[in-house]
């Protein structure tokens, strides 16, 4: 176990960039985590006698057009950020791995089943997002559901090529004529292999799916406004922006760097991937 | 060469076949009775009884399927119920801004993204490489309505070099010089994107680069520059070409965002508008034409791929 997570970490760590990235995300972990020990204020307290208020003060980052703390919030909105990156990515790996692997093991299923990713991915993405929200309605766990649907496709497509060739692996048929049954097979070979294109994988759709959901939020389709989001936090400055800029900056800076950490963490662990998978996750 | 063609556009033609059922399908999964999600509420009895025989709800679903396609094959997309006109019709009044949008940012993303790529692929290694593919990264990290609201904040609101909203149609008044109502919102589509171009462009150089006959080029004392132009860009441009499609489709998506941002009365911002409205048919004929169009441009891409590179073969 400590063998496979030096491992892990060593690709990570020997880039700078890349572990002030790990050590961004770790703080955003914190933040969601210790919401109410870090956040001076509740995230939801108005003060009307105080809107609008630049950095500075009792209210470091200054506060929005209720008097809100913005610190709060963007300390509150970790939460959501993280609930919605391993709510996509748990979707997207639950959904799209036995897609993938079923259809590469019977190839008459698979048939069918790549057709119909073929056909899902053949929308536009935030469309295909908006087109569920509009049947489920509007809310977090939606939201999650739309963005997941979008990167179920592209999982499902990757572990189909992955599996597709570890299927032909002298080892793989060694154990099939050695007797091995096919759940043997997935579970011993095919799988444990796949755990690092997968692991690549699940980081840029938890950067994305950041990026989505702000999207949403922004839209006035994603989380609802009471719910402190980073996307609703920049909905809601829209209007303020030449009054108060700076209630632009901050939710949008922790968007952006959570995106970018992940999107690093994901190109580190990449290069020391098998290179026969590597080309199959480009972005 | 024929028969792949023949191959290809019958795949094409199948999904699209599937994705109009799905599209169809929309309609039927919005909870409530169909009439009177298309309708809205406020439908009179002689609107929905109209209706009810125009789309033939009493028949089977693969009828309802039938009808409906085959209405859609000869451009009828249905009725909007916001504007109480043909939903084609609404999609072509928001098509001059959306088709212009695109255009420009394409040229950005061709203009930035491909030579900037060629370069940090030349400069493998070095310390411009890892900066200009870092910088990429970060553009591709951030969320293409907050570089927008800044665009506006800096040069509109700021500097009043750009309007910060809107767009008059380049046929009315101020004629091409209209066109500056797109060149921020164009710069806020094109950033991610054209970064994303880069890296492949990056990537699909040194991928060439490796290739034996590279080595020969390069054995026969053919000067670099050469070598770097002739016989790596151009294969390498072929997989960068081919990313276009999935490009176009990434800009249909991102320009529903931007659209809202700048406030273009494009086909994006009639979709987002769409939903709060409840016009679901307008919804459903936007998808179906983005998908009709981003089908087309995928078939061209890989026909004019296989004309380029004979080996490519159907998978």
């Amino acid at each position: 176990m400590r063998q496979l997570l030096f491992a892990w970490s060593r690709p990570v760590m020997t880039r700078p960039l890349t572990t002030i990235g790990v050590g961004f995300l770790i703080l955003i972990v914190l933040f969601a985590a210790l919401s109410p020990l870090i956040a001076p204020y509740a995230p939801d307290q108005i003060d009307p006698a105080n809107r609008l208020l630049p950095p500075g003060g009792p209210h470091i980052l200054g506060t929005d057009h209720f008097g809100r703390d913005t610190f709060s919030r963007i300390v509150y909105g970790a939460r959501l950020a993280l609930l919605i990156g391993v709510g996509v990515v748990v979707f997207a790996l639950a959904s799209g791995v036995p897609i993938g692997v079923l259809s590469a093991l019977y190839p008459a299923l698979g048939r069918v089943l790549m057709r119909m990713v073929d056909v899902l991915m053949s929308f536009p993405s935030l469309l295909l997002a908006l087109g569920l929200i509009v049947i489920l309605g509007q809310g977090v766990f939606n939201a999650i559901l739309a963005i997941g649907l979008i990167y179920l496709t592209t999982t499902a497509r990757i572990v189909y090529g992955v599996a597709l060739r570890l299927k032909a692996e002298p080892y793989v048929e060694a154990a099939r004529s050695a007797g091995a049954g096919t759940w043997w097979i997935v579970t011993r070979h095919i799988l444990p292999n796949m755990i690092s294109p997968l692991l690549v994988q699940a980081s840029f759709i938890f950067a994305f799916a950041q990026l989505g959901a702000a999207s949403l939020d922004f839209l006035g389709l994603g989380a609802p406004p009471d719910i402190p989001s980073w996307g609703n936090m920049l909905a809601e400055s829209r209007i303020y922006i030449t009054r108060a800029s700076w209630l632009l900056l901050w939710p949008g800076l922790m968007i952006v760097l959570t995106a970018f950490s992940l999107n690093l963490v994901g190109d580190a662990l990449r290069d020391r991937m098998d290179p026969r998978f590597r080309e199959m996750i480009r972005r | 060469m024929g028969r792949y063609v023949i191959k290809r556009t019958g795949a094409a033609i199948a999904t699209l076949i599937a994705a109009s059922i799905v599209i169809f399908a929309f309609i039927h999964l919005i909870p409530g009775d169909p009439v009177y999600v298309i309708l809205g509420d406020g439908a009179t009895p002689e609107q929905v009884a109209a209706l009810r025989e125009r789309m033939g709800l009493d028949e089977p679903l693969v009828f309802q399927y039938l009808i409906w396609a085959g209405n859609a094959l000869q451009g009828d997309l249905g009725q909007s119920i916001f504007f109480e006109t043909p939903v084609t019709q609404v999609i072509a009044e928001g098509a001059e801004t959306s088709i212009l949008l695109a255009t420009i940012t394409m040229f950005w993303i061709v203009l930035f993204g491909i030579p900037i790529g060629i370069f940090a692929a030349i400069r493998q290694g070095t310390w411009v490489d890892q900066g200009l593919s870092g910088l990429a990264m970060l553009a591709a990290s951030v969320p293409t309505f907050w570089v927008g609201l800044y665009l506006i904040l800096i040069f509109a609101a700021g500097l009043g070099w750009f309007p910060s909203s809107g767009y008059p149609s380049i046929f009315e008044e101020g004629g091409l010089a209209n066109l500056r109502y797109l060149i921020l919102p164009s710069i806020a589509l094109a950033a991610p994107n054209a970064a994303l171009i880069l890296r492949l462009t990056r990537a699909s150089m040194l991928d060439v680069a490796r290739e034996d006959y590279i080595r020969t080029a390069r054995a026969k004392g053919i000067r670099p520059y050469r070598v770097v132009m002739r016989h790596i860009l151009r294969n390498a441009l072929l997989a960068v070409v081919s990313a276009f499609g999935f490009t176009f489709a990434a800009l249909i998506s991102e320009a529903v965002v931007t659209e809202t941002v700048f406030a273009l009365p494009g086909i994006g911002r009639t979709v987002v508008q769409s939903i709060l409205r409840r016009d679901y048919p307008v919804i459903q004929g936007v998808i179906l034409i983005t998908v009709c169009l981003y089908l087309v441009i995928n078939l061209l891409v890989d026909l004019s791929y296989r004309l380029l590179d004979p080996r490519v073969e159907l998978e």
